[in-house]
């Protein structure tokens, strides 16, 4: 293979990306260097397996990936605004719109809600860590590694460019040769690999290590989400395993499953796909549901309405997912008994959803509300993701379906749910649990200004689309007609505004870092769960002593009876896993493994899974018991972060 | 925590060998035999059923008694096997509308083309 065949020649802002990538990493190696903190970057984070430093790596990737989603986006929206705009060729837009899909759910949703679910499950339900301390690490780089692998291939081999769906025959070997659909796929499978575990991984941490005498309908609201959210994962994961490894054999080894010819069936690519894909949705909106419910249960000073609604709609709304994948494809042709049942199952889960957003709204009424900035990313929730699901139901009507269908009235309807749920709440919950993860607060004012700017530029980037969808454009074309100009125009406007909204969000986290107060105790929003019992900082191993539960908003009965985490009478030598490298390095040979088939190279992909199976066989032997923290470590802590 | 004994779990690597001979067992069974396809199917399916076992019997806690610590997820089993119906039956019934190999003259499928009349009236 010759070099320009490797690397990606021939588009000027291609070249711009491999400057400023080289650029950016020779920055990070050298203030690395410069600064002496290379010991720091691996004592301190590639080996860590502490759950809160795991979740800050998690949403730090996710907001490098927010911005990588983000700029294709925008490059989309400049390419669309006028007719014959000469901005992307056709090529490159396939290939923007693919990546713009997949990094943002992939790379961007899900890894940003496990990283507060990493980062605040354990905190509230009195645990010291993960289940499987190691096991989280190894996710954590699996998806690191995945999502590496995935956002190299716009400058190594080629972006895939088949849509984020990868739908066969298009994705197949026969029509998109090379290696960028092999991104796609081996991309997927590695941070797959990361999230089954961590579904696994979370659902033990919260069916087992709950503090004593915490019963399952007493767990904070987002904890139930994340519980019901891991059945979903561990259940709908596999069947996205199962699918890629089909289509990698095919790509790779001349199968025929998916394939036209040899009597291979591309439309159950389409199938499992969605099999998946529908829980998927639930996957990145059910915790924002749960960031939602204690955000607003906070800041309206009350106890969350109809928590044991709250609690079985998720559960309905998760078993329910399983049965609606059809929708997704009602125009595949599988015949109206099929379309009708879908469809009516698709129109039920609106019911359980519905019974959300009115506890939602019992929850605030007549309640003296504070408008904090997370609060207010949760009340533009409400309504802009109501209108969401409004059109979610038109769609559902598989008659309908029929107009709607690939239309910008879909795309309208999807990033109304996606980005009025998933995206809002990644800002909220960030804003919410920031004093927990870094000590101080963000700037309200700056905080305010970002969500206006967003808030306003989503309703005028994505309101247009529903009417110039009706008016008959549809999804993935790189050029407009002129009769669409004018919706277009406004689009990117509003496109652009929420750009500066994100923005002045990173903006506000490096102000906030210089100018923030810094918190003198845990409870910066006078919190009701048992987070913000812990003391800011959060020493390693959060509760120094584990409080018992005896209800709900079990930090709130705490407070009543002047409790604390730090109990000197009852304090016991505390037992802690000990970092470890070899997820890192594990994950690095897979990463390896998977390049290596990606370009097809069957030797050296085989060497890097010998070298992984390696890994696993000195891990099977690993006797590691981890540590104990001696009691008078555990005083002096505390003694310190709590100002004793 | 206590101290952890450093014997070889025998049954695990049992269990992890006899399923990888099984899996080569079905990649013979439809790569390198020369049985009919029928048969072929009914192989895989056998396999699969033994293959299930071995991960219920000798990695999961099939054996554990509720005294022992452990207790039979038949919660979670009973939520795997709906799930996996879901997944067969469901792909059956979505991809019921027709979709025939008969291209190349051979057509084996009983039905389809029954299917396919009630699909065009």
């Amino acid at each position: 293979m010759k070099l320009d065949e490797f690397f990606v020649t021939g588009e000027p802002l291609i070249y711009g990306g491999m400057v400023s990538i080289v650029l950016v990493t020779s920055a990070a190696i050298f203030l690395l260097t410069y600064l002496k903190r290379w010991g720091w970057l691996w004592q301190e984070w590639l080996t860590t397996v502490d759950h809160k430093k795991i979740g800050i790596m998690y949403i730090l990737s996710a907001l490098a990936m927010l911005f990588r989603g983000g700029v294709d986006a925008l490059m989309m929206r400049i390419q669309l605004t006028f007719p014959n705009m000469n901005f992307l060729g056709a090529q490159h837009y396939d290939e923007i719109f693919t990546t713009h899909g997949t990094v943002m759910i992939i790379f961007m949703a899900m890894p940003f809600l496990i990283g507060l679910m990493n980062i605040v499950v354990p905190l509230q339900i009195g645990a010291r860590d993960f289940a499987f301390p190691f096991l989280n690490a190894l996710s954590f780089w699996s998806f690191f590694f995945g999502a590496m692998l995935f956002n190299v291939s716009f400058v190594i081999g080629g972006s895939p460019d088949a849509g984020w769906t990868s739908y066969t025959p298009l994705a197949g070997a026969a029509l998109s040769p090379g290696p960028g659909q092999n991104f796609y796929l081996l991309g997927l499978q590695l941070a797959g690999i990361g999230t089954l575990a961590t579904g696994i991984n979370l659902m033990v941490t919260i069916l087992k290590m709950r503090a004593p005498g915490m019963k399952l309908f007493q767990m904070p609201i987002f904890t139930w989400s994340t519980l019901v959210t891991t059945f979903i994962i561990i259940f709908a994961f596999p069947i996205l395993t199962v699918a890629l490894a089909l289509m990698t054999i095919d790509r790779i080894f001349g199968a025929q499953f998916f394939t036209l010819t040899g009597e291979g069936m591309p439309m159950m690519w389409a199938n499992l796909f969605w099999m998946w894909g529908h829980p998927e949705v639930y996957i990145v909106i059910l915790p924002a549901f749960g960031i939602f419910s204690e955000i607003i249960a906070t800041f309206a000073r009350k106890q969350l309405f109809g928590y044991k609604a709250m609690v079985w709609s998720m559960i309905l709304i998760a078993g329910l997912s399983f049965l609606v994948w059809v929708h997704h494809f009602f125009t595949m042709g599988a015949g109206a008994l099929v379309n009708s049942v879908f469809s009516v199952s698709t129109m039920l889960i609106a019911v359980p959803t519905g019974v959300k957003i009115f506890n939602w709204l019992a929850t605030l009424y007549k309640s003296r509300i504070q408008i904090t900035t997370a609060m207010l990313w949760a009340l533009a929730f409400i309504p802009s993701f109501v209108m969401g699901g409004v059109t979610g139901v038109m769609l559902g009507m598989a008659a309908a379906d029929y107009q709607f269908h690939n239309s910008y009235f879909l795309i309208a309807h999807f990033h109304y749910v996606l980005i009025a749920g998933t995206v809002f709440a990644c800002f909220a919950g960030l804003v919410y649990w920031y004093p927990k993860m870094f000590g101080h607060k963000m700037n309200e004012r700056i905080g305010k200004h970002s969500f206006w700017w967003f808030l306003i530029g989503f309703h005028v980037c994505f309101f247009p689309q529903h009417f110039v969808g009706l008016d008959g454009m549809p999804r993935r074309i790189f050029t407009i007609i002129p009769e669409w100009m004018p919706l277009n125009v406004i689009s990117t406007v509003g496109a652009f505004g929420m750009g500066v909204g994100f923005v002045i969000f990173v903006y506000n986290i490096y102000y906030s870092w210089k100018n923030s107060p810094r918190e003198t105790n845990g409870d910066a929003w006078d919190g009701r769960t048992l987070e913000w019992a812990t003391p800011t900082p959060v020493p390693f191993y959060n509760f120094a002593t584990v409080p018992k539960v005896s209800g709900l908003d079990a930090f709130l009965s705490m407070k009543k009876k002047g409790e604390t985490t730090f109990d000197e009478t009852k304090l016991e030598a505390i037992h802690m896993p000990s970092n470890t490298g070899r997820p890192f390095i594990m994950m690095g040979i897979l990463f390896f493994a998977s390049f290596a088939l990606v370009f097809e190279w069957i030797g050296l992909a085989a060497v890097g899974l010998i070298g992984t199976l390696i890994m696993m066989g000195i891990r099977s032997f690993d006797y590691d018991e981890g540590y104990y923290v001696e009691v008078d470590e555990i005083k002096k802590i505390e003694r310190t972060v709590r100002g004793l | 925590m206590e101290k952890n004994t450093k014997h070889l779990p025998v049954q695990h690597i049992i269990g992890f060998l006899l399923s990888i001979v099984l899996t080569l067992l079905a990649v013979w069974a439809a790569l390198g035999s020369d049985l009919p396809v029928k048969w072929i199917i009914i192989a895989i399916m056998v396999l699969a059923v033994i293959q299930a076992g071995i991960q219920l019997f000798m990695f999961m806690h099939m054996t554990e008694s509720a005294s022992g610590g452990g207790h039979v997820p038949w919660n979670m089993m009973f939520h795997g096997f709906v799930l996996a119906a879901i997944v067969v039956a469901g792909s059956l019934f979505t991809m019921s509308f027709g979709f025939t190999h008969d291209h190349d003259g051979d057509h084996s499928g009983h039905g389809s083309h029954q299917e396919e009349q009630q699909m065009h009236d």
